[in-house]
């Protein structure tokens, strides 16, 4: 076997197999082809949205004059904007506090923190309907002027966002050289001066990196604000949900695409922050 | 570490908030569902708590039996392709050249961070009868097939929105793999495939558990896919539990569903917990 080596043909260099390469494209394309599709037929003039007919813009002129869409996006970015600064600052504060202190019963409580990431969604979901119908909260709110009445789903992505948010705190902070902070305390700086001038910068990374996450995570979601949202508020999901429940629409694959880019951007920015951590600095 | 008792105003400044908004947001609802789950209802919007079992007994009737053996048949088999697809795929981005590995789990996982419902949206363009795919079968004078809303569909869609949580762990076992195991066992005179078989597959065991019931676990509580892919017939205990919210408006039921489903996710996660602890720490 492999008696003449050329270099990329030894027995472990699987990366250059001819079937992991047909494999690869092949799988690639069946997880792109969906969304560049999606993507392509949003500027497509044909009605149906099948044969490609000609470009145009038409169908996001459309998306952005249709009332109701834009009330959607609008909900959806506040919601995700207000739950992404509470979510980020309760995610941190907890991600400090597990990082910093030893506490009875903390294996208990990180287990607890960690279920609304593991529990299915939907369950989270209908156990919050139930809490805002039982609490007068779903009634009380909707006769709120806006944003007000867009409460109920605020609490809800942040009591499942900011778990998210801690965890990728608390694995930036495990990179911190505590005696900075010893340094900082010795040399005469309070609590809060250490906080502010030491810990915090460098959480910043990890700190910009989660309120993304938090961003992204509540705009994308869409089951549990199908059951937390009233009738008046609807997400820009639930919008789309119910439109494609009607069937296939290019106006959609437009409204789609504009979210798409939001996201995907969001995300790169997150991945560019968190990637020099991994490179075992600090 | 400090202990809490060093600076216990820190402690509490910090413990607080998440703790309240955990307690108050998260713990009291799934208690307060847990209790409507042993209630009756009474009328359309009130239940009264008398501690019965009905809504639990009433699960495991022959017809929401069938569905729940249906949604975690569904599960069991979406979550072998994922596997069957994923760990090729892990395989090969460890083994290509260092500066393409970066730009291959980016492609892995973003279609991951794009919305669930325009993902499955997407799919149902190419797959619908009209769709893309039979415009391409068409082509070749096939089809027009009826791809959509049954549970093939189903799987399908499970299989391409969860494959992320697949390829992760895979990737990140794969990747601590030593790979003088491997050459020692091809120096040996092992076959590729025997290597595979009995040298790289134990190993990297640990991430085969974690990604098994990483897809799992959201797979058996899914309730926009089979909503969106599945036809009538193709509905998953998820579905059942949105109606009882919706439109049947049985919240005792409902909730019981629901509390069944988190115990199958927990046994899930005690199993992986269990499995993680006997092979000696090797945790993912």
């Amino acid at each position: 076997m492999a008696e003449t080596l050329k270099p990329g043909s030894g027995p472990l260099d699987y990366g250059n197999r001819l079937w992991l390469k047909i494999l690869f494209v092949a799988i690639f394309i069946a997880l792109y082809a969906p969304i560049a599709t999606l993507i392509a037929f949003s500027f497509n003039t044909d009605k149906r949205g099948v044969v490609w007919r000609g470009f145009t813009w038409d169908n996001y002129e459309k998306a952005w004059n249709n009332v109701a869409l834009q009330e959607a996006l609008l909900n959806s970015l506040t919601i995700a904007f207000i739950a992404t600064i509470i979510a980020t600052i309760i995610g941190a504060m907890a991600a400090l506090f597990l990082w910093r202190f030893r506490f009875p019963f903390k294996p208990a409580y990180e287990g607890v923190m960690a279920l609304p990431i593991v529990i299915p969604e939907i369950c989270m979901g209908v156990s919050l309907l139930l809490f805002f119908i039982y609490t007068g909260m779903m009634g009380w709110s909707v006769g709120m002027p806006w944003p007000l009445n867009l409460i109920n789903i605020i609490i809800a992505h942040v009591a499942f966002c900011f778990p998210f948010v801690a965890v990728v705190v608390r694995s930036r902070l495990v990179g911190f050289n505590r005696q900075l902070e010893e340094a900082s305390k010795d040399l005469g700086a309070s609590e809060w001066q250490t906080f502010w001038n030491v810990i915090l910068p460098f959480m910043m990374p990890g700190l910009v990196a989660g309120a993304l996450l938090a961003f992204t995570l509540s705009l994308d979601d869409f089951v549990i604000t199908f059951f937390t949202s009233g009738p008046e508020t609807v997400t820009f999901p639930v919008k789309v949900y119910s439109l494609v429940r009607r069937g296939v629409s290019p106006e959609i694959n437009a409204a789609s695409t504009v979210l798409i880019v939001i996201t995907v951007i969001a995300t790169i920015i997150a991945m560019k922050l968190q990637a020099p951590q991994k490179t075992g600095e600090g | 570490m400090d202990s809490w008792r060093g600076n216990l105003r820190v402690f509490w400044t910090l413990f607080t908030p998440g703790t309240f908004w955990l307690l108050i947001f998260f713990i009291i609802p799934l208690a307060w569902m847990f209790g409507i789950s042993f209630s009756e209802k009474t009328s359309i919007t009130e239940t009264e708590f008398t501690g019965t079992l009905a809504n639990y007994i009433r699960s495991f009737d022959a017809i929401y039996l069938q569905i729940i053996w249906k949604s975690i048949w569904i599960s069991v088999l979406a979550t072998v392709f994922c596997l069957l697809l994923a760990y090729p795929i892990a395989f090969g981005i460890c083994f290509v050249p260092v500066r393409w590995k970066p730009l291959l789990l980016l492609l892995v996982i973003l279609p991951f961070w794009i919305n669930l419902l325009i993902r499955t949206y997407a799919l149902i363009a190419v797959f619908r009868s009209q769709g893309y795919l039979n415009l391409v079968l068409g082509w070749v004078g096939l089809g027009p097939f009826e791809m959509l809303y049954n549970d093939g569909a189903v799987i399908m869609g499970l299989v391409y929105v969860y494959m992320p949580f697949m390829v992760l762990p895979l990737y990140a076992t794969i990747e601590r793999l030593d790979r003088s195991y491997l050459e020692a066992s091809l120096d040996l005179g092992g076959s590729q495939f025997q290597t595979f078989w009995k040298v790289t597959l134990p190993l990297t065991m640990p991430g085969i558990i974690t990604g098994i019931i990483l897809v799992f676990i959201p797979c058996l509580g899914s309730f926009l896919t089979p909503d969106m892919l599945g036809g009538a017939n193709a509905i998953m205990i998820g579905n059942v539990i949105e109606r009882q919210f919706k439109s049947a408006n049985d919240w005792p039921f409902g909730s019981a569903l629901s509390f069944l489903l988190m115990y199958v996710t927990f046994a899930a996660l005690a199993l992986r917990a269990y499995l993680a602890a006997r092979s000696k720490g090797v945790d993912v």
